[in-house]
């Protein structure tokens, strides 16, 4: 059983239609006695991190989900919740969950085209690939024509290079994909994002982290 | 690097696409579930929905047309036609859409802009705009007028101007209809799109006109379009997104490589 942790922020329902459309069982939940219960996690959203974080810990999700952190359990971030497992966000000054040291940054201003010469929009909308990607069982389906749906105006930086599993150029490259250990995440949404989105989900899915 | 997006457009009533489609392997071509999922397969980067139902009464069924759909494609798609509260809005995400599209509910009242942003963000919120060439007056500067009900009405508001205003509102996006291009299928108003492009800060989904994939390229380089609309060029089987995607990217524009 997988838990799709509700905290109030965002479309949740495509991240369970996703999961159920390849086959696996999962429960949207706020609720820490099957959060504790489950085999896996899947930490979505979209929204702002300030409030996210004000809901998270008002439900005392905050210390369910670094607790299935620490025991092992594989979890998958998605977009705000990507964002939400690093130390801080720019986004309303927020201080998260801290399990991967480093920023959360927000596009900077004075990058004005992307490599094409189109103009840089924020929010980063619409589908982009990932580059550098590095070999973890999660992303092993990835090719580099891939591509994934984004909508974000924040991403996450982590300070140690080493959990930065994918970048994406988008004006400036930014990681796109960060994890350590039994933790993997994404600023796209894998459930927005056609059959290789599918397949991610799938590897997450079966994924044994040791 | 971004992909220029290429959407198909499903006009919905009750329950039922309007448009004849000329399509192989049985697929009900009245089914907006069954032509979805034929678009997701052949690489739509996102798809529209206007529900063009008449009867408020009738509404639910496009709340369970959208169910279905989410159900069974796994990409972004939006839901328009007859969106007039939050609750509206509310329905439409909830059942499983991406973003909700306003057009003529927003001109009669921008709040509902705002005040979807607000409770959705403003990713989810896309303002439609219906446009009319009519030349430069003091009340239309740039010479496009806002006009409704398929282009029978004008009302006295410059395009560029709402699309600023809709921008600041908190608009994420803006679909733009040319009402002197739709149907021609003789390309995209390109100078409309250009302009309003330029001076908005929102991403632009040009619509209105294309009948080949040339238009395509045109309105995504000149016209300087984030995405492009399509509809009855791939409703009739004169085209697929797959073809018109290789086209694009022979002429080298970014678009989302299909699997199919």
């Amino acid at each position: 059983m997988i838990a799709i942790i509700d905290y109030e922020a965002g479309n949740l329902t495509s991240v369970e239609r996703a999961i159920k459309y390849i086959g696996c069982r999962c429960r949207v939940t706020n609720d820490l006695k099957v959060i504790d219960g489950v085999q896996r996690i899947i930490f979505p959203g979209v929204g702002a991190a300030g409030s996210a974080m004000v809901s998270l810990k008002k439900r005392g999700l905050d210390g369910a989900i670094k607790d299935a952190f620490y025991r092992g359990k594989p979890i998958l971030g998605i977009c705000l919740g990507t964002q939400i497992f690093m130390e801080h966000s720019e986004e309303n000054d927020t201080e998260c969950l801290g399990l991967i040291q480093g920023e959360v940054r927000g596009f900077p201003d004075n990058i004005k085209t992307d490599d094409d010469g189109s103009r840089i929009k924020i929010p980063h909308m619409g589908w982009n690939s990932i580059r550098d990607i590095s070999a973890h069982p999660v992303l092993s389906a990835i090719t580099g024509d891939d591509e994934f749906y984004f909508v974000h105006g924040f991403y996450p930086a982590p300070v140690d290079t080493d959990y930065v599993l994918g970048v994406t150029r988008y004006g400036i490259s930014f990681p796109s994909v960060i994890g350590v250990k039994n933790l993997v995440a994404t600023q796209f949404h894998p459930e927005k994002s056609g059959e290789p989105g599918l397949n991610l989900l799938r590897r997450f899915c079966e994924w044994e982290p040791c | 690097m971004l992909s220029k997006r290429i959407i198909p457009c499903l006009d919905v009533h009750e329950g039922r696409t309007t448009k004849g489609i000329k399509f192989k392997d049985n697929i009900d071509i009245g089914d907006p579930v069954e032509m979805a999922r034929f678009y997701y397969e052949s690489g739509a980067d996102e798809i529209v929905f206007y529900d063009i139902t008449a009867s408020h009464e009738k509404r639910d069924i496009m709340i369970d047309v959208v169910r279905r759909v989410a159900e069974t494609i796994f990409i972004p798609f939006s839901v328009g036609g007859g969106i007039r509260t939050i609750g509206d809005m509310r329905a439409v995400l909830r059942a499983g859409a991406e973003k909700v599209s306003v057009n003529s509910e927003a001109v009669f009242n921008p709040d509902i802009i705002s005040q979807g942003a607000t409770a959705f963000g403003s990713q989810c919120v896309v303002l439609g705009m219906d446009v009319k060439y009519v030349g430069k007056k003091d009340k239309i500067p740039s010479g496009y007028e806002i006009v409704i009900n398929g282009g029978r009405k004008y009302m006295g508001i410059d395009a560029l101007q709402w699309a600023i205003d809709a921008q600041k509102l908190g608009a994420g996006e803006i679909c733009l209809n040319s009402i002197d291009a739709d149907g021609t299928r003789d390309g995209y108003e390109l100078n409309l799109t250009r302009l309003i492009s330029e001076n908005t800060d929102i991403p632009i989904i040009a619509s209105g006109g294309a009948g080949e994939p040339a238009h395509l390229y045109e309105v995504l380089t000149v016209g300087k379009a984030d995405a492009a609309l399509i509809a009855s060029m791939v409703h009739y089987g004169t085209y697929t997104v797959s073809s018109i995607k290789h086209y694009l990217a022979e002429q080298r524009v970014k678009v989302r490589k299909t699997w199919s």
